[in-house]
């Protein structure tokens, strides 16, 4: 292959990549310039509220207990190294509130809400109730999109927030049972340890990571491609897009955060 | 009138409608025939803006389709789907009354709920109906529901996209004869696309036949089968051999 052949098939996937990264960018910007204008759908955005947020507290909730026990188990065999064992209580709060508790919850709603989204979106497009919607003078954009964009930002960060507790709580149950800390100063250690913005950070990369979960959920399901194989593709599409996104825009969330201070 | 001047659309190299051109009278029923794949889905979806023609024009009622206000001009609309096109995840009263309960046209719920009641009863269906689910009612009972949401609004013009497409024939028939009904009553200007010849006797008061996309005749259904027109004859007539291509 020549080397004009080999940069050729180099750069068709990118030049593809940035395609697709364009027309995202492009549907991002027409879902945000539709949650300013009227019409609302109230009644969608509570039931969105209630798919995405409500439905996915399980998930989270043991998603982010499982994970604090197995911080507090993990930090207390670093921290024996060097004899601090001590940190235990702020590392995992810290560790919970800054990164795993938006990351994890992030994608754990990006598996249980992006495929449903895409799959629900997609089966509409297929049988024709997305070209319904129009024809009955209502913007799919508002009506299906909107909704669940606004109800994801909205809930993803509060989700975020019941998982950083569980998660502390996770932790402190597994030192407390197994690792002979004592109950009331390990509560001490943790609250006097936490500051605001270990919180506020978590909270605001929630509202992104919510935001990108339901955007390729609905991206996804209105460019399915036909049939029961092309929705299939377009829920598997918005998955995994989602849970790529979230970890890129963690990375560039905490470069900012550095950043600052 | 609803009027096509010169109508293309592809999708890539497959060019679907190459120069339709079709004039539809206020007030009358058109029943649009063709092959599978031909196009006339395509057809119907340009004049409702759901499909962009790549060139022509379509006009009605002297309104450009393409440049019109988008709610205004959808109001004028009611469309019944192939697969009925209900929304899954609302009852069947909620279908029916969708328009009324949102947009321009929204009316207090119960006053909605009782239009959706009125027009399941004028389709055939039990007031009963109204509170379930599109996947508890039979096929015929999902077109049925689709035909009541498409006159719920009083629309001017009303289209039908394969009205008894994998219904039984007598279901068929009941579908045929309410739309003829419906149309008659109403008063409204409808299109229909449709390859069952039972439902373009029934319903049509003229017909046109697309092919390789163009129209390749049209006239009044009372002159269809007398049309020496041989791709007519071959398609009413449901014959292999003919100018139109068994295998495409």
């Amino acid at each position: 292959m020549s080397v004009a052949g080999a940069l050729a098939a180099l750069g068709r996937p990118v030049l593809a990549a940035l395609a697709a990264l364009g027309r995202v960018s492009l549907y991002a910007g027409q879902a945000l310039a539709h949650l300013l204008r009227p019409p609302f759908y109230g009644r969608e955005f509570l039931h969105a509220l209630v798919q995405i947020g409500w439905l996915s507290l399980p998930v989270v909730g043991l998603t982010a207990i499982f994970t604090g026990g197995a911080l507090a188990l993990q930090i207390y065999a670093g921290g024996a190294r060097f004899n601090a064992e001590a940190v235990v209580p702020s590392i995992v709060a810290i560790g919970m509130t800054r990164e795993l508790g938006p990351v994890l919850g992030g994608l754990m709603v990006a598996a249980r809400v992006a495929s449903s989204i895409a799959a629900e979106i997609g089966t509409m497009k297929v049988t024709e109730q997305i070209d319904a919607l129009t024809t009955l003078s209502t913007n799919p954009m508002k009506y299906l999109v909107v909704p669940r964009v606004l109800a994801a930002t909205l809930a993803v960060p509060v989700l975020v927030a019941v998982g950083d507790s569980i998660g502390i709580a996770g932790g402190w149950l597994v030192a407390v049972s197994r690792l002979d800390f004592n109950s009331a100063t390990y509560l001490k250690n943790t609250l006097d340890f936490l500051e605001f913005w270990d919180v506020g950070s978590g909270l605001v990369k929630g509202a992104v990571f919510g935001f990108i979960v339901a955007l390729m959920g609905c991206y996804m399901g209105m460019t399915s491609g036909r049939g029961a194989q092309g929705v299939g593709a377009a829920t598997k599409a918005a998955v995994v897009a989602a849970s790529v996104m979230i970890l890129a825009a963690n990375y560039v969330l905490t470069e900012v955060f550095f950043s600052a201070g | 009138m609803i009027k096509l001047l010169g109508v293309h659309k592809s999708f890539g190299p497959n060019r679907v409608l190459r120069g339709v051109d079709l004039a539809l009278p206020k007030g009358q029923s058109m029943v649009v025939i063709g092959g599978s794949g031909t196009g006339k889905s395509v057809l119907l979806k340009c004049i409702l803006g759901l499909v962009r023609p790549d060139a022509g024009s379509i006009t009605v009622e002297g309104e450009d389709a393409l440049r019109a206000e988008r709610d205004a001009f959808l109001a004028r609309f009611g469309m019944l789907f192939q697969g009925g096109a209900l929304f899954d995840s609302l009852k069947v009263w909620e279908n029916v009354a969708f328009r009324l309960l949102r947009g321009p046209l929204k009316r207090p719920k119960a006053e909605a709920r009782e239009i959706a009641i009125e027009k399941l009863r004028r389709v055939g269906l039990k007031p009963e109906t109204a509170d379930l689910f599109p996947a508890e009612l039979s096929g015929g009972m999902q077109k049925r529901v689709g035909l009541a949401r498409a006159i719920a609004a009083a629309p001017e013009i009303i289209f039908f996209d394969e009205p008894t497409t994998g219904l039984d024939p007598i279901m068929a028939g009941v579908i045929n004869d309410l739309i003829r009904e419906i149309v008659v009553e109403m008063g409204v200007t409808a299109m229909t696309i449709t390859h069952d010849m039972s439902s373009v006797r029934a319903i049509a008061d003229r017909v046109a036949m697309l092919h390789e996309g163009v129209i390749q005749w049209t006239g009044p259904v009372a002159e269809m089968d007398a049309t020496p027109d041989p791709y007519v004859q071959q398609f009413i007539h449901g014959r292999a051999e003919g100018p139109i291509a068994a295998v495409r």
